[in-house]
């Protein structure tokens, strides 16, 4: 799906910061979110890694933007514990206004669908049994994808010619693993794109190079 | 926009709502959540990257291994583990500037430079990098030279990049331990040189 979090080449934004010296969790509650949004996209949740940006993806873009980073993350927590009804929808808010006060009733806790999921090795690299579709140096044609659920080939790299820089090994594909629809195992190659392939002919002159899996190209 | 978030409770209240809810139903246990903090607070951060910087910088050797096979050479001195399980290794040259960057979230290498931060997982940055890198450079404080060829890479799959600078002049007689704490996260990212002492 197309979502908030697909970035690239967006404007708008204005210029971008200069970068400081700054700790790791600029607050302690930021600590608190990465710890239990680490421990939700797995243990708790029972979903996975590419689950938790798919999240992120379903984000509304208020969700996604107003809270900062590990803001973001911990509405994309809520979202997991919600989908693995672990917490009713509405909890977090409720509890955090009791706490401050307000005479508010909690939801009851339902009970828990985790998904029917066991990933097959630790991390995202797997083997596959057959070699690469495509070699090193090899043009090839990104295609035209707008799947209704989560996608890695972003917007501004559809449709789009490039040459193949370096085959990479096999990795789960994240579009049917964040769904629990299988792994899909395949792989990765680095293709390198012109910067007036993406931006036309009067874009500053540069060379882009993305990730890109293998069922998202093709020779034509 | 839509509904301006008026009403909306902040993340500090939320996240310790959601802490307590969890703790209540024995699915978390706060000091395992104070373990994972401590680690990226003390342990995992541009420190690790900045040695393998200098090791390759004081041991062709190990600098000739580690753009072969980045993965293996930076596992070799102990880094490793979630974000880091496939490392591609950049190098900066007179007539080549690398840069990287996550457009769909802000992937970055952990073991090597730890979490990313605020600037990586800007809107600015993940937008303006892939469209005017050169203009976003010189936003940030770094003017590459008109002839330097600039290379963006959006780690936008499970690759996970790490930038080895060019060694400042001056720094001969360094050894490694002096020279990686020269290194500095945003030249291990491309958005920085190493300045000369």
């Amino acid at each position: 799906m197309d979502s908030i979090a697909d970035m690239g080449g967006t404007q708008g934004w204005g210029p971008a910061r200069i970068p400081t010296d700054e700790p790791p969790f600029a607050e302690p509650w930021e600590g608190r979110s990465f710890a239990l949004t680490v421990l939700t996209m797995g243990r708790i949740s029972g979903r996975n890694l590419d689950a938790f940006r798919h999240a992120l993806g379903r984000l509304h873009p208020v969700d996604y933007l107003v809270d900062g980073y590990y803001g973001r993350w911990l509405n994309a927590a809520e979202l997991m514990l919600t989908d693995s009804t672990v917490l009713a929808p509405g909890a977090v808010d409720a509890r955090a206004r009791r706490n401050r006060g307000e005479d508010v009733e909690e939801p009851a806790f339902p009970e828990p669908t985790r998904p029917d999921y066991q990933a097959t090795a630790p991390g995202s690299l797997r083997e596959v049994d057959h070699g690469p579709a495509f070699g090193v140096g090899e043009v090839v044609h990104t295609k035209d994808l707008h799947p209704q659920g989560p996608t890695k080939l972003p917007r501004y790299l559809r449709r789009r010619t490039g040459t193949v820089h370096a085959v990479r090994p096999p990795h789960v594909l994240p579009d049917t693993h964040a769904v629990f629809a299988g792994e899909n195992p395949q792989h990765v190659y680095t293709v390198a794109f012109p910067s007036t392939e993406l931006w036309g002919p009067d874009a500053e002159p540069f060379t882009l190079h993305a990730e890109v899996f293998e069922s998202y190209l093709e020779t034509r | 926009m839509t509904d301006a978030p008026s009403g909306r409770l902040s993340p500090a209240l939320r996240t310790e709502a959601l802490e307590q809810l969890l703790v209540e139903r024995e699915l978390v246990d706060p000091a395992v959540m104070d373990a994972f903090i401590t680690t990226y607070e003390r342990d995992v951060g541009p420190l690790n990257g900045a040695r393998v910087v200098a090791r390759a910088w004081t041991d062709p050797e190990y600098r000739a291994w580690l753009l072969q096979d980045g993965t293996a050479a930076i596992k070799d001195l102990g880094y490793g583990g979630p974000q880091g399980e496939h490392m591609v290794v950049l190098e900066q040259t007179e007539d080549v500037h690398h840069v990287v960057v996550c457009t769909l979230c802000s992937c970055y290498p952990w073991p090597v430079l730890g979490l990313p931060p605020s600037w990586y997982k800007d809107p600015a940055y993940r937008a303006g990098m892939v469209r005017t890198p050169r203009r976003t450079l010189r936003e940030m404080g770094l003017e590459v030279p008109e002839g330097r060829e600039i290379q963006v890479w959006d780690s936008s799959a499970e690759v996970r990049y790490l930038v080895l600078p060019r060694r400042p002049a001056g720094t001969e007689e360094w050894d490694a331990e002096a020279l990686a704490a020269l290194v500095t996260r945003d030249a291990m990212v491309g958005v920085a040189e190493v300045a000369a002492p």
